[in-house]
């Protein structure tokens, strides 16, 4: 890995300050970027840990829902947002495994928006609220395709604010050797409507499937969805499954998401 | 290059490093504490867990500079103070939970993180909480049954397979 000036602030202020530099980059829990510097394939000059920042910790309830600070990891998430919002609890509990789990954090894995990752999808499903160092960018606008977000240069997440639905579940079909979905749907049943988000199988990153959102508000159970299919094109293709597999598993996880949900 | 401190094994601990400098290469050749084995550096096997503030951690993929002052505990610090094996090291001994021990330090740190937190875990417990930590050679059943024997269970009704 080559070498980089590190810096810890501890405001978000300092932060932002310390992000304008060239070539600087933010860190978080350092799952995934740590992997990717060592690989070479990132190579910033200044890293600037986020995980000093008091006011990017905990989970708490506030306007608008659950608020669940960036630099949060996803064990104190699993253990902490349990009481109210269970599905959110249990899919932070089952990213990776307990040691990724004590560094990780929510902010990382949504700024870096892997194809794979678990809690994108929550987040679009919930219609979750992101705010950054800026402003507050709406789910749906937020994620922009495969490793791409709304984030502009400097800026980072702060936290991640979401509504907490009637109902909800995620399922996750294991990738066992990355512990990343390969294919993994989050359901979340509202007044409004029902919102599904798929991770794990788009090309384009996580997405909504919206068939299944038109028949799952008229009739929310996993039978509301025998007549619906999922087009492989534009599914991930790879060793471990091909489009029309992932397509597949769409439709199943869907349906047993719904179930487990209730 | 800047200078860390930190606690090791319950001492204060300082040196220099670069700000690539892993957790795992400042405990292994900054202060020899060798006991910390890297075995992919993908954070995939498990091998190099410790624990961070009382959390298990893959020391491969911390930064050292990002943990100056926590309090980090390594496999050195697992014995007990007067040298013998804590619990956990000698329920590993006692049911075959090793074969060439390459993995052993890392599935001794998460196994007592597990019972650290869920001092009575199922054999389904244990084995979802070591799924980060790797064996090539156990096929894991012995150290499921040593990790279930350290948290003081009836181990011999688990099956040998």
């Amino acid at each position: 890995m080559h070498n980089f000036d590190f810096a810890k602030p501890s405001t978000i202020a300092d932060a932002a300050k310390a992000l304008a530099a060239d070539g600087a980059q933010a860190l978080s829990g350092g799952q995934t970027l740590i992997p990717t510097m060592k690989q070479r394939l990132a190579q910033p000059t200044v890293l600037v840990s986020l995980t000093g920042i008091k006011e990017m910790q905990g989970v708490c309830m506030g306007d608008g829902g659950l608020h669940v600070g960036a630099a949060t990891p996803h064990a104190v998430v699993a253990k902490e947002a349990r009481a109210h919002y269970p599905a959110l609890a249990d899919l932070a509990g089952g990213i990776g495994d307990p040691a990724v789990r004590s560094r990780g954090t929510i902010g990382g894995s949504i700024a870096n928006n892997d194809p794979a990752a678990c809690y994108p999808s929550a987040v679009l499903a919930s219609g979750a609220t992101v705010v950054t160092n800026k402003r507050k960018i709406a789910a749906d606008d937020y994620f922009q395709g495969l490793f791409t977000t709304a984030l502009e240069d400097g800026e980072f997440v702060t936290s991640v604010i979401f509504p907490i639905p009637q109902k909800a579940a995620y399922v996750k079909f294991n990738q066992p050797a990355s512990r990343f979905a390969l294919t993994g749907v989050f359901v979340a049943k509202f007044a409004s409507g029902v919102r599904v988000a798929v991770t794990g199988a788009g090309n384009d990153g996580v997405f909504r499937w919206a068939e299944a959102e038109r028949a799952l508000s008229a009739d929310f159970s996993a039978s509301a969805l025998s007549g619906l299919s999922v087009d492989p094109a534009g599914m991930i293709s790879d060793l471990h499954g091909s489009a029309a597999y992932r397509a597949n598993l769409v439709k199943v996880l869907t349906g047993r998401a719904v179930t487990a949900a209730g | 290059m800047t200078k860390v401190s930190m606690t090791v094994n319950g001492k204060a601990v300082s040196g220099e490093v670069e700000g690539r400098t892993l957790l795992s290469s400042f405990l292994r050749e900054g202060l020899g504490l060798t006991g910390t084995h890297v075995g992919c550096d993908t954070s995939q096997c498990g091998a190099c867990v410790v624990h961070v503030d009382g959390k298990p951690v893959k020391s491969c993929t911390v930064f050292a500079a990002d943990v100056a002052g926590a309090n980090v505990k390594t496999i050195e610090g697992m014995a007990n103070p007067d040298g013998s094996l804590s619990v956990i090291q000698q329920a590993f001994q006692d049911h075959h939970g090793l074969q060439c021990g390459f993995c052993t330090p890392g599935m001794v740190m998460s196994s007592a993180a597990l019972l650290a937190e869920n001092p009575k875990p199922t054999e389904a417990e244990v084995r979802h909480y070591l799924d980060g930590n790797i064996c090539r050679c156990t096929g894991y059943h012995n150290i499921v049954k040593a990790v279930m024997a350290a948290s003081g269970q009836d181990v011999s009704a688990l099956a040998a397979e």
